[in-house]
């Protein structure tokens, strides 16, 4: 009877977790995409990163920094995997300030693949400033940096839609479904064919937001592809080392269990 | 402590162990006489060393290229884990160490509760094993602030901001602690120093609470005495090692896959944000492991009572070898206190739950039952339960039957596959 009674208060337990709590109702669960770079083996799209690339360089880079990558990384393996000329190009079309020189001089220079991304404004308050008060978050951990993660940036680059009725928007401020309480400061970007891919990938809006999240996981977490890698040839190696040592136990524990 | 006198062989070692008995130790260590019917829930010892040693040889590492400062810490984290060879599997061992380590001390610590091992004559080991715990928890909240990020920032605003419930001292208290007037570069300067510092403290204390268990000998599930060596034991060394290893390897699994393949899953996605002091994010909540402990800081509606509940419930369990009064050490022989230990551990994780949840409404109310239980279960249910409980027969030794019954040898086979 008391282990019923145990029984019992597992199951109430079970219950009470199983509640969600109910925030606010206008919060969607963020769409599920089926991601190349999830489960144990996950890697990213190459094809898809560069793409990515694009929209960020193209769209985001003139709003948003993204200050912890440099652009080496993107020629090293398991992100985009631009050729070594390629980065080179990339990084020298961007004008980086160096200095100060001999002369106490700053000056500037085509940036080099050792370079960090160029960010679009000086500092926090300069781009807070000119975005109507709301600072465009640094990008390079961004998808960590959101519960849901890269489910969620994609479904707030798609989540843009015209008001219900009965909410009054400020000047500067859009609604957007999937966004912590629908309010978000960032204009809809996106529009179908903003840019041409070189790839001849249609650049539809749901496209261009999958591109820009996955070059965004990415950025996030650059390791992944050699994590993953990494992670099964460690598991493999301890469980063959764990029955070995399980087979050892074994004999060597007979001595005793034979006694009993 | 081993009984036969331990001579080296060779000269050289002889010439040593005369000035400095190293070799003494080792073989003391090695021949240590131990129950031979101990459970898996025994391998924690070890797998929590090992836990220890991976959290301190990975943190110096971190340390070399960690800078803390306000303004870099947060960079020079992201700067491990994109230009530090293999710098993210440092960090995320040691970031998800943690975790494994308050798991495994968890299982310790309930291992303890259930078979009485914190019973005379074990009441120091016990102690010096909280004090590891008590410096565990402040280990690991300074090492979730030094990353700099949001939860890191509010973390530490919340735990400080506690030291200001003290009557008439605690504001200067709390400026003390920050070196500031809010949590700023001093705070996490001293957060850092402290960090580095405290796990050696807790190498010590491993050092005295493994001393201390090899006065009396390990407890072991039928928590009787045994006579060392004996029959009922078995030398450390091959059997227990082994044993541990085995136990250390399925751990080492568990542990690598959240290292591998769920990096971030146990820390909360705001650390991801560097820290702003103007901005305070919609819930602050600490990491899993001090979820029940926060839970019954928030059950009490005035602030001091909340915080002197909740060390309360830390500082009870120094006192918890003279709170119970029974004889019997093992749970198995104990048909009442059994069911209430479950209870525990079942109000323990429904703390830990409503410690995560906001509190209001059902959260709040579950997280108030679930402290009165909780401090009721440790002044109330343990005296009384240990005076009144009519406890099961006591086998004399592991190897032979139950105490009244050569004619019962069925009873002692149901015990040992209880255990």
């Amino acid at each position: 009877m008391i282990k019923s009674n145990i029984k019992l208060l597992v199951l109430s337990f079970l219950l009470i977790i199983s509640f969600r709590p109910l925030h606010s109702a206008e919060m969607v669960d963020p769409i599920k995409v089926d991601w190349s770079f999830k489960g144990l083996t996950g890697t990213f799209d190459r094809a898809s990163l560069q793409r990515g690339f694009q929209v960020y360089k193209e769209v985001c880079a003139s709003c948003h920094s993204m200050q912890y990558l440099s652009y080496r990384n993107l020629g090293e393996p398991g992100g985009p995997e631009f050729s070594e000329q390629e980065v080179k190009a990339i990084a020298a079309s961007f004008e980086i300030e160096d200095g100060p020189d001999s002369q106490g001089e700053m000056f500037t220079r085509p940036g080099k693949p050792s370079d960090k991304f160029k960010s679009p404004y000086p500092n926090v308050q300069a781009a807070t400033a000119a975005n109507g008060g709301a600072y465009p978050p640094d990008m390079s951990v961004l998808v960590k940096a959101r519960k849901g993660g890269a489910n969620y940036i994609y479904s707030v680059l798609v989540g843009y839609e015209d008001p219900p009725p009965g909410v009054t928007l400020d000047d500067g401020v859009y609604y957007n479904k999937y966004m912590a309480g629908n309010k978000i400061k960032m204009p809809n970007n996106l529009m179908d064919g903003l840019v041409e891919y070189a790839d001849g990938t249609e650049s539809t809006v749901e496209q261009m937001a999958k591109d820009v999240t996955t070059f965004l996981a990415w950025a996030a977490e650059p390791e992944l592809e050699e994590r993953h890698k990494t992670g099964v040839k460690v598991i493999i190696y301890l469980v063959l080392l764990t029955i070995l040592v399980y087979l050892s136990m074994k004999k060597i524990w007979s001595r005793v269990d034979s006694e009993m | 402590m081993s009984e036969h006198e331990y001579i080296p062989k060779s000269k050289a070692g002889k010439w040593f162990n005369d000035r400095l008995p190293l070799l003494t130790l080792g073989a003391h260590l090695t021949d240590y006489p131990t129950p031979k019917n101990l459970n898996y829930w025994w391998t924690f010892g070890g797998i929590l060393t090992f836990c220890l040693i991976t959290q301190i040889v990975t943190g110096i590492v971190l340390a070399m290229h960690y800078v803390a400062h306000a303004d870099l810490a947060f960079a020079s984290v992201e700067h491990i884990m994109r230009d530090v060879n293999y710098g993210w599997l440092i960090r995320y061992i040691h970031s998800n160490g943690a975790s494994m380590f308050f798991l495994a001390v968890y299982i310790h610590i309930f291992r303890s509760l259930f078979y009485g091992s914190y019973k005379s004559p074990r009441e120091v080991i016990w102690i010096i094993g909280l004090m590891i715990y008590l410096l565990m928890m402040a280990a690991a909240f300074m090492g979730y602030v030094l990353p700099w990020g949001q939860m890191s920032f509010w973390g530490a605003t919340v735990i400080t901001n506690l030291f200001s419930a003290i009557p008439l001292v605690g504001d200067s208290i709390t400026t003390w602690l920050w070196g500031a007037y809010s949590v700023d570069n001093p705070t996490l300067n001293r957060f850092f120093s402290l960090h580095y510092l405290i796990p050696f403290l807790i190498l010590g204390l491993v050092v005295l609470h493994i001393w201390a268990l090899h006065v009396p000998g390990n407890n072991n599930p039928v928590g009787i005495d045994i006579k060392k060596p004996s029959k009922d034991t078995v030398p450390f060394h091959p059997y227990i090692t082994i044993k541990d290893a085995f136990a250390l390897l399925v751990f080492m699994i568990i542990f690598a896959g959240f290292v591998f393949f769920t990096p971030n899953v146990l820390g909360h996605s705001d650390n991801y944000i560097p820290a702003n002091p103007l901005v305070t994010p919609a819930h602050i909540v600490p990491e899993w492991y001090l979820l029940p402990f926060y839970a019954i800081l928030r059950s009490v509606p005035d602030k001091l009572g909340g915080v002197i509940l909740m060390f309360s419930a830390i500082f009870i369990l120094f006192v918890l070898p003279w709170l119970d009064t029974s004889k019997v050490r093992s749970a198995v022989f104990r048909p009442i206190y059994r069911q209430f230990f479950w209870i525990l551990v079942i109000d323990v994780l429904m703390l830990g739950y409503v410690g995560a949840m906001p509190a209001e409404g059902i959260y709040l109310v579950l997280a108030r039952v679930g402290t009165i239980y909780y401090f009721l279960h440790f002044i109330v249910v343990m005296p009384v339960v240990g005076y009144l409980e009519k406890t099961d027969p006591i086998p004399m030794s592991i190897s032979e039957p139950v105490l009244n019954g050569g004619a019962e040898p069925s009873l002692a086979r149901k015990v040992n596959d209880k255990v």
